[in-house]
C-alpha cells in the first residue's frame, strides 16, 4: 500500500476526518436525548422561594417544602440557643457547620449554624443525613433537638448529630432575611 | 424443577397483558387517584391490578427457584455458560422493571423506595449528585421521576421479551441440561434417542400440568390474600414531608437490600477501602458497589466452580454449602425486612460474607478438594438406575 509518507495519505485524512464529524454528530444527536432528562425550566424556576416568618412563634417550627424536600425554620427558646451554645466540639461527630451560608471551614458551634447573631433563627434542610428520612422536631430525641425516627439518629437544638448512624449534621440551605419579615430559600 | 422456565414465560406474557391494559386506566397526572380509579371503578380492575401486581412476585419466585435449581444441577456449566449470562441479564432487567413498577401506585413506599434506591446513585463519588439529579429530573423525586419510570416500565419488559428469545436460543443450540448433569450423546440417531424424550406429549405436558398447579396456588393469592405481600403503608398518598417509620422494599429485594446496609463505617473492610481510595469510597458508596457485585458474582459462577461434574446430585461437600446458600438467602432476606440496628447489623454481614464466600472462595477451592461420586456415563444409564428396564420377555 502507497500509505508511506509520514504525514499520512489522503485517504487516511479523510478516514479520520469523516470518523470525527461522525462522532461528533452523533454525540450532538444523543445529547438532546440525555439532557431532555434533566431538570426542566419550571423545576429550574422554582429554585428560591420567599417564606413569611411573621407567624412563627417561639419555640415553634415551620416547615416548608423547598425543592421537594422539607425545610425546617425554627425560632428557638433562650434555654435552646443555651444549651446549643453549651456543647464543646469534642461531643460533636461531625464538627464542620454542613452551612452553605458561612466559609467551608467553619466549625460547628452554634453560632456557625444560624442565621442571626442572637441564634434565634435556625433553618435547616429536614432530611436525616444517614437515608434520607425526615426527623421529627419540637424537642425529639435525647438532645432536644430532633429524632430521626428510621434508624436512631439524634440531633442536638442546633441540629448537630450527636447519636445514632447518621454521619453529618443536618444541612443549613442557602437562605437570608430579605425584610423583617421575609425569609429567602435559595 | 424444570417446569419454571414455563411459568416464567407464562408469567411474562400475563404481566404485559394485564400491564398493557392497566395503563389505559392509569393517569401518571393523578396517579394514586387513577390507582384507586381502577380497584373501584374500571370493570374488573381490581382483578387486573391485583394480578399483575401478585404477578410480580409470583415471577420472583419462579426467577428465583429458576436460578437455584440452575445452582444446584450447574446448568450455568460448558457449554450452557451463554444461556446463564442471558439469565443474568433478565433477573437484572427484571429487578430494575419490578421496581419502577412499584413507584407507580405513589403511596408513601412507593415515595420513598424511589427516593433511597436513586440515592444509590447519589452515593457515587463526585458526579453521583449529578446523576441522581439527571434521573429524577429535579432536586428530588417528583412527578417528573414518575412519569419518565412510568416510560421505563412500559419499555423494559419488552426488552426482557427480546432477552428471553435469546435465552431459550441458547439452550435450543445446546439442548436442556438435566438432573444428571451429563450431556446427551450425539454419536448417532439411535444414541439420541436412547437419551431424550420427544417434547410431545412429554415435555408439553409436563409443563401444562406444573402450570395448572402453580396458576391454582396464584389464583388463591389473588383471590383471597392479594395484599399479603404488599405494605400498607402504600395505600397512604405520596407525602415528601413525612417518611414512613419503616422503609422496607418489596420482598424480592430484601437479600440485596440486606447487603446493601450491612457495610457500615465500623466494617474493618469498608475502613481499609476507604483508606486505600483516599476516602473516595465511602461507607454508602461501599454498600451499593456490595450489592451490585452480589449479582455480577452470581453471574461470573461458570467461571469460578473449577469441578468437573456438573450436577449437585454427585457432590456431597458442594451440596452441603449449596443448601447453606439457600439458607443464607433466606436469612438475608428476613435480615432485609429488619430495622437497621443490632443484633441484625451483624447477621446482615454474617450473611453477606457467606454468600461472596460461597462463590469467590468455597466454588473455586472445591472443584480442587472435592472427591465427588461417579456420575453415571450417560443419560440412559441414570434412568435405567431409577427405573430399571424389564427383562425381555
Amino acid at each position: 500500500m502507497s500509505h508511506t509518507e509520514d504525514t499520512g495519505s489522503r485517504r487516511d485524512f479523510l478516514y479520520f476526518a469523516t470518523g470525527s464529524t461522525a462522532a461528533v454528530a452523533t454525540v450532538a444527536a444523543v445529547w438532546p436525548l440525555v439532557n431532555q432528562m434533566n431538570p426542566s425550566a419550571d423545576v429550574q424556576a422554582l429554585a428560591s422561594i420567599d417564606v413569611p416568618i411573621d407567624g412563627v412563634e417561639m419555640g415553634t417550627q415551620l416547615t416548608v417544602k423547598y425543592l421537594g424536600k422539607p425545610v425546617f425554620i425554627r425560632r428557638r427558646t433562650q434555654a435552646e440557643i443555651d444549651d446549643a451554645r453549651s456543647v464543646t466540639m469534642d461531643d460533636l461527630p461531625d464538627t464542620t457547620s454542613q452551612n452553605n451560608n458561612v466559609a467551608q471551614d467553619k466549625d460547628a458551634s452554634d453560632q456557625n449554624r444560624t442565621l442571626d447573631e442572637a441564634g434565634e433563627w435556625l433553618v435547616m434542610v429536614g432530611v436525616c443525613t444517614h437515608l434520607g428520612c425526615v426527623p421529627l422536631g419540637d424537642g425529639a430525641g435525647d438532645f432536644g433537638g430532633w429524632f430521626c425516627p428510621c434508624h436512631g439518629s439524634h440531633y442536638d437544638t442546633a441540629g448537630r448529630i450527636r447519636k445514632g448512624p447518621a454521619p453529618l449534621n443536618l444541612l443549613v440551605p442557602v437562605a437570608k432575611f430579605t425584610s423583617e419579615t421575609v425569609l429567602k430559600l435559595g | 424443577m424444570w417446569i419454571w422456565g414455563i411459568v416464567l414465560v407464562f408469567t411474562l406474557v400475563m404481566q404485559i397483558v394485564t400491564g398493557v391494559i392497566l395503563a389505559m386506566h392509569y393517569n401518571v397526572g393523578d396517579p394514586f387517584a387513577s390507582v384507586e380509579h381502577i380497584m373501584r371503578n374500571v370493570n374488573g380492575g381490581w382483578a387486573l391490578r391485583y394480578m399483575h401486581a401478585n404477578g410480580a412476585s409470583l415471577f420472583f419466585i419462579a426467577v428465583y427457584m429458576h436460578i437455584f435449581r440452575g445452582l444446584y444441577y450447574g446448568s450455568y456449566k460448558s457449554p450452557r455458560e451463554v444461556t446463564w449470562i442471558i439469565g443474568m441479564l433478565i433477573y437484572v432487567a427484571m429487578m430494575a422493571t419490578g421496581f419502577l413498577g412499584y413507584v407507580l401506585p405513589w403511596g408513601q413506599m412507593s415515595f420513598w423506595g424511589a427516593t433511597v434506591i436513586t440515592g444509590l446513585f447519589g452515593a457515587i463519588p463526585g458526579v453521583g449528585e449529578s446523576i441522581q439529579t439527571w434521573l429524577l429530573g429535579g432536586p428530588s423525586v417528583s412527578l417528573a421521576t414518575l412519569n419518565r419510570f412510568f416510560s421505563l416500565h412500559y419499555l423494559l419488559p419488552f426488552v426482557i421479551v427480546g432477552l428471553v428469545a435469546l435465552h431459550i436460543w441458547a439452550f435450543h443450540t445446546t439442548g436442556n441440561s438435566n438432573p444428571a448433569g451429563v450431556e446427551v450423546r450425539r454419536g448417532s440417531k439411535e444414541e439420541v434417542e436412547k437419551d431424550t424424550l420427544p417434547f410431545w406429549p412429554y415435555f408439553v405436558m409436563k409443563d401444562l400440568f406444573a402450570l395448572a398447579v402453580i396458576l391454582i396456588v396464584f389464583a388463591v393469592v389473588v383471590g383471597f390474600l392479594p395484599t399479603y405481600l404488599g405494605h400498607p403503608d402504600n395505600y397512604i398518598p405520596a407525602n415528601p414531608l413525612v417518611t414512613p417509620a419503616h422503609i422496607v422494599p418489596e420482598w424480592y429485594y430484601l437479600p440485596f437490600y440486606a447487603i446493601l446496609r450491612a457495610f457500615t463505617d465500623d466494617v474493618w473492610a469498608v475502613q481499609l477501602v476507604s483508606i486505600l481510595t483516599g476516602g473516595i469510597v465511602t461507607a454508602k458508596f461501599f454498600g451499593v458497589l456490595a450489592m451490585f457485585a452480589a449479582i455480577f458474582v452470581m453471574a461470573l459462577v461458570p467461571w469460578l466452580d473449577t469441578s468437573k461434574v456438573k450436577s449437585g446430585r454427585y457432590r456431597p461437600a458442594f451440596r452441603f454449602f449449596f443448601w447453606l446458600l439457600a439458607a443464607d438467602f433466606m436469612f438475608l432476606m428476613w435480615l432485609g425486612a429488619m430495622p437497621a440496628e443490632e443484633p441484625y447489623a451483624s447477621l446482615s454481614l454474617l450473611g453477606t460474607a457467606y454468600w461472596f464466600g460461597y462463590f469467590l472462595i468455597i466454588l473455586p477451592l472445591l472443584g480442587v478438594f472435592e472427591r465427588p461420586k461417579a456420575p453415571p456415563e450417560t443419560i440412559e444409564e441414570d434412568f435405567d438406575s431409577h427405573y430399571p428396564p424389564k427383562p425381555a420377555e
